[in-house]
């Protein structure tokens, strides 16, 4: 029997694609480049036809690509070793809202937005927002550790996680943490699995922290004519002892295109945008937000508008979320990176991005979670144009290269994936790829697990 | 064969559409037939990749891209939460053309496209024949005996209960012709022409007459050109290109002579079509320039009343319902009217209007997709029901034949005839005028 015939015999023939449709249509996730095709998509509906799956592919040496929903800017779900796409739709159920505890236990294709919103209507908070918290999967930012426009204040969904049941590749199932707040039996397991990428094993459950709903918000929109006095308001908001729930950045190029899809009347002459929100009791948050008009004004914004209403607050922040999208619309190709820098050396590297686009002649627009850091400079080109490519190549080595002098990271929220791992050697050394490989091999001898992601084939590779 | 699909795909569908698909994903909460399957075969990304890997040669069983493309319902929903832009609309339909071009004439489904649309919808005066005959088969007590007789138990259960709620087609002789509706303002304060549109001036003639007295009544002469056409969208969404162009210079041609500042549409399906006349006719010289200035004046009846102030220049009243509205796909997402059918149905009095979650996704109707793809049709079908259900309403309102259909079917499936009716917004304003304002002139 071939190791399809066996995996149909668990999880049944209708949740088995080997249809070339069906291979086409997973071939792909939202990073540019990577494209290849599984040998099968599989469905299973339960921990256990993971475990039986999990021991078939690992017998007959198949790859194992997880997959939420595909949005990942990282090639972290391109198949490009074969094997088996594994989906969590039929395992999209939220099992237990426990308001005594504040904790919510949830399968891994539950779709982060149907979590928040489910809380809220209890009066609760799941904080980690990344812009595609409509589509994207709770599997898949636990797996990549998202960030989102809340991370400034509530921190990233690492900080959420307080437990994860996972199935490893010898069909183990691992049980880490759990509802308890504080747990230090042994090492912390359920960290070492949030951002692993798919590579150290599939998560089937997952029990997340809530905390109580901000009473109130408001919503603060300021416009500069020069990205540095942006910047400057960005390091003084933080300089304040200002923390915000949201410190967007947007630079003209995005604003334009931002604009064009959303119209919902972004200063378009302006350079730069930032988008800040703060929430909690009223009072604080009102005091908060003029403090930060009043830096802003300060520091030459043009205009500054405070939302009126929840629903135009709410226009600001979804046109944000639309960024990426809406910058894609204006090249073929749409490459976006996510080097990161220490909050205060936000301006520096504003400015050296510009730089950076200038001198390899590179189309580059920023935007970006400026009030943790983290940026999101995004080339406009085309993949066909070979050698405008290799500039970009280039240009993005150079901006990881500043990233790191300053430093920051390669990657702040979207991970390594195949894309970033000829890079992750920069940032934790020959002796952290040796450490994370030998951390790899005890978990997964056999490297079935998202094969080809996080470590580079020539920098420390694993396969092979 | 599958070498010379590919070919006509390099030849037509452009790669930096295909391309500005960026695989974000944004367009699949929008998309229901990924809600309905969380299959991204069915999802807009996955048909565009699906097309891609045509394009490129590097699927070997184009068929499988075809039926993928089948079940897409053409609701165009993924266009406006797209925020690339992606015209996947252009590029489904000028799909869909290649297939069809290519396709094999013994195939069953063709045999019943060139059927229902050539010989019907391409004259108005066949359809008017053909519905006669579906009054006579009314009228005639055929209906009844058939029923009795459960003739139509041969058939899938849909299709019996689609039967079920055909509405009761017009006599013949109280389809006027007569071609010009003056204001019922002292002065006028439009001049707009008509389009009939094949189902609408047939199955739903009344729906039609509602318009024109409400189009009178808010201050608009009315005319209705004699020679328009069927619009053409049933064969544009099936592949019938040719058909598709033909039809759109006749209607050109019937409207470009009455001088008129609006062409009002009450169906949104159609309306969307005629708006998209310009693309259509695009690399033709002689027609372009005449396209555009057509598609310039198409606007959907629920905007001109808005525009005209109806609902604060006329009393709308009607007894207490639960009124709730299921939008036209294509009224929505390609002519962007979502707000002035929700304001006209707020504004009558008595009525208390609930909208209904998802509101703004397709009913399962998309032209003849019901009769195409009946299971998934049914499932989105049924799955719009219950979302019907949460607001009590008794009345569903829409402003597309096809989706009047649908919801009367969705009505009959969960057997709530008695209790719950689906009505064209044009009606449903109409009733609530009729009481008051025919006293007050
Ligand atoms: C327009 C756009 C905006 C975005 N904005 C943000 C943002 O603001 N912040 C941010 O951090 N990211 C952002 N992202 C990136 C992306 O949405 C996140 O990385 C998200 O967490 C991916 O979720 P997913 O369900 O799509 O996972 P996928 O892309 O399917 O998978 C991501 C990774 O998780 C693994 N995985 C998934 N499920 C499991 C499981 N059950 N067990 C083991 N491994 C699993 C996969 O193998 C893969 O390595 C954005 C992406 C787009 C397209
Ligand atoms: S939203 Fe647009 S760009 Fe994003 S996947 Fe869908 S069609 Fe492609
Ligand atoms: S037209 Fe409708 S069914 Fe087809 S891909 Fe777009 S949203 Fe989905």
């Amino acid at each position: 029997m071939t190791w399809i015939q066996e995996i149909r015999q668990i999880v049944g023939d209708k949740h088995v694609q080997t249809k070339q449709s069906s291979l086409h249509s997973y071939a792909y996730d939202a990073t540019p480049n990577f494209n290849a095709k599984p040998e099968a998509v599989v469905a299973p509906a339960s921990e256990q036809e993971i475990k039986k799956i999990v021991t078939v592919c690992d017998n007959h040496q198949v790859p194992i690509v997880p997959r939420g929903s595909g949005t990942n800017l990282a090639a972290g779900t391109t198949p490009t070793q074969g094997g088996v796409v594994l989906l969590f739709h039929r395992m999209n159920q939220i099992l237990e809202l426990d308001e005594n505890n504040l904790t919510i236990t949830v399968q891994p294709g539950v779709i982060t937005g149907d979590i928040c919103q489910t809380v809220e209507a209890k009066g609760l908070f799941y904080p980690p927002d990344p812009s595609s918290m409509k589509i994207s999967t709770i599997g898949g930012n636990i797996n990549e550790n998202s960030g989102g426009l809340r991370g400034l204040k509530y921190g990233v969904t690492k900080d959420y996680v307080l437990g994860v049941n996972a199935v490893l590749a010898n069909g183990d199932v691992i049980r880490a943490g759990g509802k308890n707040v504080k747990d230090v039996a042994g090492y912390d397991l359920t960290s070492l699995f949030v951002g692993s990428e798919g590579t150290l094993g599939i998560i089937t459950e997952a029990t997340l922290k809530l905390v109580p709903l901000p009473e109130s918000k408001q919503t603060l929109l300021a416009s500069f004519d020069s990205i540095e006095r942006a910047a400057e308001t960005v390091s003084q908001v933080i300089a304040n002892k200002l923390t915000p729930a949201t410190l967007e950045f947007i630079d003209r190029a995005t604003i334009q295109a931002v604009e064009d899809y959303s119209h919902v009347g972004l200063p378009t002459d302006a350079e730069a945008v930032l988008l800040i929100e703060q929430d909690g009791p009223p009072s604080i948050c009102e005091h908060d937000i003029q403090l930060i008009q009043g830096i802003a004004v300060e520091h030459g914004a043009i205009t500054t508008q405070i939302a009126e209403t929840e629903e135009r607050a709410a226009q600001l922040r979804e046109a944000r979320r639309s960024a990426l999208s809406a910058l894609a619309k204006r090249s073929p190709t749409t490459i976006l990176e996510d080097a990161t820098v220490p909050r205060s050396e936000i301006a520096t590297m504003v400015k050296a991005i510009e730089a950076i686009a200038l001198e390899y002649e590179v189309n580059i627009a920023t935007f970006g979670h400026a009030g943790d850091g983290n940026l999101h400079p995004t080339c406009m080109t085309d993949l066909r144009d070979k050698s405008e490519w290799e500039r970009v190549e280039a240009a993005f080595a150079a901006i990881f290269q500043k990233a790191i002098d300053l430093g920051g990271t390669i990657t702040g929220e979207h991970g390594v994936g195949e894309m970033k791992s000829p890079y992750l050697a920069w940032k934790v050394g020959d002796e952290g790829i040796n450490l994370m490989k030998q951390i790899k091999d005890a978990f997964d001898p056999q490297h079935i697990m998202n094969p080809g992601k996080l470590f580079h084939r020539s920098g420390g590779e694993v396969d092979e | 064969m599958s070498e010379s699909i590919t070919q006509a795909f390099q030849e037509r569908i452009s790669e930096d559409e295909l391309l500005n698909c960026m695989k974000c994903g944004f367009c699949l909460p929008a998309c229901p037939t990924y809600v309905e399957t969380q299959d991204e075969v069915h999802s807009p990304r996955g048909r565009i990749s699906l097309m891609m890997a045509v394009r490129d040669g590097e699927i070997d069983d184009v068929h499988e891209v075809e039926e993928s493309l089948n079940v897409c319902l053409g609701c165009r929903a993924c266009e406006p939460a797209c925020p690339a832009g992606v015209n996947y609309g252009e590029m489904l339909e000028e799909a869909r053309a290649i297939f069809y071009e290519h396709k094999d004439k013994a195939i069953r489904e063709k045999a019943l496209r060139k059927t229902t649309l050539n010989t019907l919808f391409t004259d108005q005066d066949k359809i008017g024949k053909a519905t006669s005959l579906l009054r006579f088969y009314q009228r005639s007590g055929l209906q009844k005996t058939a029923r009795k007789l459960k003739v139509m138990n041969f058939f899938p259960e849909h299709m019996q209960q689609m039967e079920r709620v055909l509405p009761e087609v017009p006599k013949r002789t109280k389809q006027h012709r007569e071609s010009t509706f003056p204001s019922e303002t002292t002065q006028t304060k439009a001049t707009v022409a008509m389009f009939k549109g094949c189902l609408m001036d047939t199955l739903f003639y009344d729906t039609n007459q509602s318009t024109i007295a409400l189009l009178n009544r808010a201050g608009c002469d009315v005319v209705v050109p004699d020679t328009q056409g069927c619009c053409g969208a049933l064969h544009g969404h099936s592949g019938e290109k040719s058909g598709a162009v033909e039809l759109a210079k006749q209607n050109i041609e019937a409207f470009e002579t009455a001088d008129v500042d609006y062409i009002i549409t009450n169906a949104g399906g159609c309306g969307a079509f005629l708006h998209d006349y310009d693309h259509l006719l695009k690399n033709d010289p002689d027609w372009a320039e005449r396209a555009k200035a057509f598609t310039d004046k198409i606007v959907d009846f629920s905007s001109v009343l808005m525009e005209l102030d109806f609902p604060n220049e006329v009393p709308l009243i009607i007894d207490p319902q639960i009124i709730t509205y299921q939008d036209s796909c294509h009224l929505r997402n390609v002519l962007c009217v979502a707000e002035a059918p929700r304001q006209l149905i707020q504004a009558i009095q008595g009525g208390g209007y609930v909208e209904m979650p998802h509101a703004d996704q397709c009913c399962g109707s998309a032209g003849i997709y019901n009769l195409t793809q009946p299971e998934m049709s049914m499932q989105i079908l049924d799955h719009k029901m219950k979302n019907v259900d949460t607001t009590s309403a008794t009345t569903i309102v829409t402003t597309n034949p096809g989706c009047l259909l649908q919801m009367k079917l969705g009505i009959e499936r969960t057997e709530q005839t008695d209790t719950m009716r689906a009505v064209h917004l044009a009606d449903l304003l109409l009733e609530a005028l009729s009481t008051d304002d025919l006293n007050s002139g």
